[in-house]
This record gives structure tokens, C-alpha cells and sequence, in this order.
């Protein structure tokens, strides 16, 4: 749709971003301040980070959630984000997708984590539904019984963020700096899928 | 529903507050205020304790931390002091007045869970002591937050 259309229609702009390769560290300072002093909606695309990173939700523990010693003796960097959720390992390979908007311009979504969860499941089931069993499962993306994106989101009074690393492609040894976590879902699996194209921007 | 309004009778009778009776899910006590983004404080003299309604522990989920200010933090109407993490999501908390922060509740560290099954009582986030006392009439009282919670739920 066009600038203009848009703008004819009143339906409120979505401003995006596209990065390649951009560090994790840097993504996740700008969307806390876009999130925190635009009143603009935002959408950040960045097509792999630049080095293999851990990421936290704001409440992780080290201890509890990583294999420390490994950590440290191969100096994988461990970054606590501003949002909610879980742990992940992130590279060159995990395609990050954040949403940020204004609640006023989404109105049929409560700025509460499941009503923010419910829209963007919709929204992926879009993008998508040309691939079999994709779902939003016990807050997790997956494809059937596999998981293949971790979600967490940030609400503040009138805006909120919802951010996805969707891995792509991973190695498979880092994930064993991971320890599982205490609350495990039904499924386990994380699969390795084949590149597809991202032609919903 | 039983269950919550005999929960909700018990809390009142200790904080020596009334209740509302609601149709609605959510509990309401009268003699509190209410902030539009769903705090509640309850003023005694130049002191006010803080905490979340709960409306807000229904809508969030299970909380399974709570990230709260140091005592001496200044708190400022309608601006955050702190948030909450449940299902994924960390919530901003918005203070319903300003003031300085004189005590927090050190329980939620080791069971955040209060939030959500005490909101009132147990659950109570920061105590502060309150530098403009004329704040609180911004806020809403019991009736108008629960047509506010009602009004709210109904659009979506």
C-alpha cells in the first residue's frame, strides 16, 4: 500500500528498519529507546547478529540459566535485555523481527502480554501460511511439536514492544552453554530450518 | 467468584476498608484510588502504600518477578518506578503520586507470586512518603476505576 493510500485511510504508519549483521547489544539500545521516546510505531528487522551472543530476560539468573563455566572460558558474551521472557543463543544466523507501536494504533489488542501475543500469532500466521504447523504454542512459536522462535515483550503506560529471534539456522554446539530451564514446555525441539524468503515488509 | 469475594471481605475487614460488590470479575476496594493505568495507593496521613489491582495480576498472568525501586528512589505521578515480569513481558508500574520511596515489599523478591494471589495486602509493592497530597485527587475512586476496568474490557 502507498504512503499516500495509507495516509488517505487514516491507518497509522509503521516506520521500518532493515539491518544486516547488526550487533545484538546495539538492536536491543535502540528499540529500548525508540520504545521508550518515539510515539512512533517501529518495526526492526536485523538479519543476523555479529558474533554469537547469550541473551536474558530481565529476571535471568546466570547461574541457574547457563553452563558458567563454559561461558566464560570461551568468553561468549551474556547480555540481560529489557523485556521478559527466556534465554537464547543468538549468531549470524537468527533473524530478529521487533514490533514496536503505540497501543492507540492497535486497538484491538490490551497492552497486557497474552492480548500482545495473541495479535502477533495472527500476525506470523500470515507469514507463514505457506508453511505447515506454524503456531503460537504455550507462548513459543513453533512449527508442529518444534520450537523455531523465542518471543518476550515490554509494555510501558502507552506503547509496547514485542521482539522475536527467530533461529534460522543455529549450531548446534551452542546451545550447550544453555542449561534447560526449570519450566520446560511439552516440546523441546528446536529445528534447523531451510533459508525461506521474508517478502511480508 | 465465591471464592474471591470472601478473599476480598477478609482483606477489607483487615485493612478496615469496604468493598464493592461487582458483577465483574476483578475486586475493587473502596477507600483506595486508583490510577488509569491500574495501581492502587491507599493514603494514611503523608504516607501512601502502592501496588497493582487486581485487574492488573488477572490481566498479566502469572508474575514471576518484581523489579523494585532502592528506598530514598523519588516516584513521580504517572512515571515508572519499577516493573513486573509475567508470561514473557515485563509491565511498567506508573506511581499514583509523587513522593520519595521509604520502604519496599522485600517478600516479592522470593515470592513474586504475591501479586497476583494478595494484590492488596500481601502483594504491596513500595511504601512513600508523599510530597504533594494533593495528587490524590487526580486518581480515580472505587466506582469510577471499576466503570473504568468495565469500559476498558468491553472494547476489545
Amino acid at each position: 500500500m502507498s504512503l499516500s493510500r495509507a495516509k488517505d485511510l487514516r491507518l497509522p504508519l509503521m516506520n521500518l528498519v532493515r539491518l544486516k549483521g547488526s550487533p545484538i547489544l546495539e538492536q536491543l539500545h535502540l528499540e529500548e529507546r525508540l520504545l521508550r521516546t518515539s510515539s512512533d510505531n517501529w518495526c526492526i528487522v536485523n538479519d543476523g547478529t555479529n558474533v554469537p551472543t547469550i541473551v536474558m530476560g530481565m529476571s535471568g539468573k546466570p547461574s541457574q540459566l547457563l553452563e558458567v563455566e563454559a561461558v566464560m572460558e570461551d568468553r561468549i558474551p551474556v547480555i540481560k535485555r529489557f523485556t521478559g521472557g527466556g534465554t537464547v543463543i543468538v549468531d549470524k544466523s537468527t533473524l530478529f523481527v521487533s514490533l514496536i507501536c503505540n497501543k492507540d494504533d492497535v486497538p484491538n489488542v490490551q497492552p497486557y502480554p497474552r492480548s500482545v501475543m495473541a495479535w502477533s500469532g495472527s500476525l506470523y500466521d500470515e507469514v507463514f501460511k505457506s508453511v505447515n504447523g506454524f503456531q503460537l504454542r504455550e507462548n513459543d512459536y513453533v512449527f508442529g511439536d518444534r520450537k523455531f522462535g523465542g518471543n518476550a515483550q515490554s509494555i510501558i503506560k502507552n506503547r509496547w514492544i514485542h521482539h522475536t529471534s527467530f533461529l534460522w539456522d543455529y549450531d548446534v554446539r551452542n546451545m550447550a552453554y544453555l542449561k534447560l530451564p526449570s519450566r520446560v514446555p511439552q516440546y523441546r525441539l528446536v529445528c534447523s530450518l531451510f533459508h525461506l524468503d521474508l517478502n511480508v515488509f | 467468584m465465591a471464592c474471591r469475594l470472601l478473599w476480598a471481605s477478609r482483606v477489607a475487614s483487615h485493612l478496615r476498608i469496604s468493598v464493592t460488590q461487582r458483577g465483574f470479575s476483578s475486586v475493587v476496594l473502596k477507600d483506595l484510588k486508583y490510577a488509569d493505568s491500574h495501581e492502587w495507593v491507599k493514603i494514611d496521613g503523608n504516607k501512601a502504600t502502592f501496588g497493582i489491582t487486581d485487574h492488573a495480576q488477572d490481566h498479566l498472568g502469572d508474575v514471576v518477578y518484581v523489579e523494585l525501586p532502592d528506598v530514598g528512589h523519588s516516584v513521580s505521578q504517572g512515571k515508572s518506578f519499577g516493573a513486573v515480569e509475567s508470561v514473557k513481558a515485563t509491565s511498567d508500574i506508573n506511581s499514583p503520586v509523587s513522593g520519595t520511596v521509604v520502604e519496599v515489599n522485600e517478600e516479592l523478591t522470593e515470592s513474586p507470586g504475591l501479586v497476583n494471589s494478595s494484590p492488596y495486602e500481601q502483594g504491596w509493592i513500595i511504601k512513600v512518603e508523599l510530597s504533594d497530597a494533593g495528587e490524590a485527587e487526580k486518581l480515580m475512586d472505587s466506582d469510577k476505576y471499576s466503570k473504568f476496568c468495565e469500559e476498558e474490557d468491553a472494547k476489545h
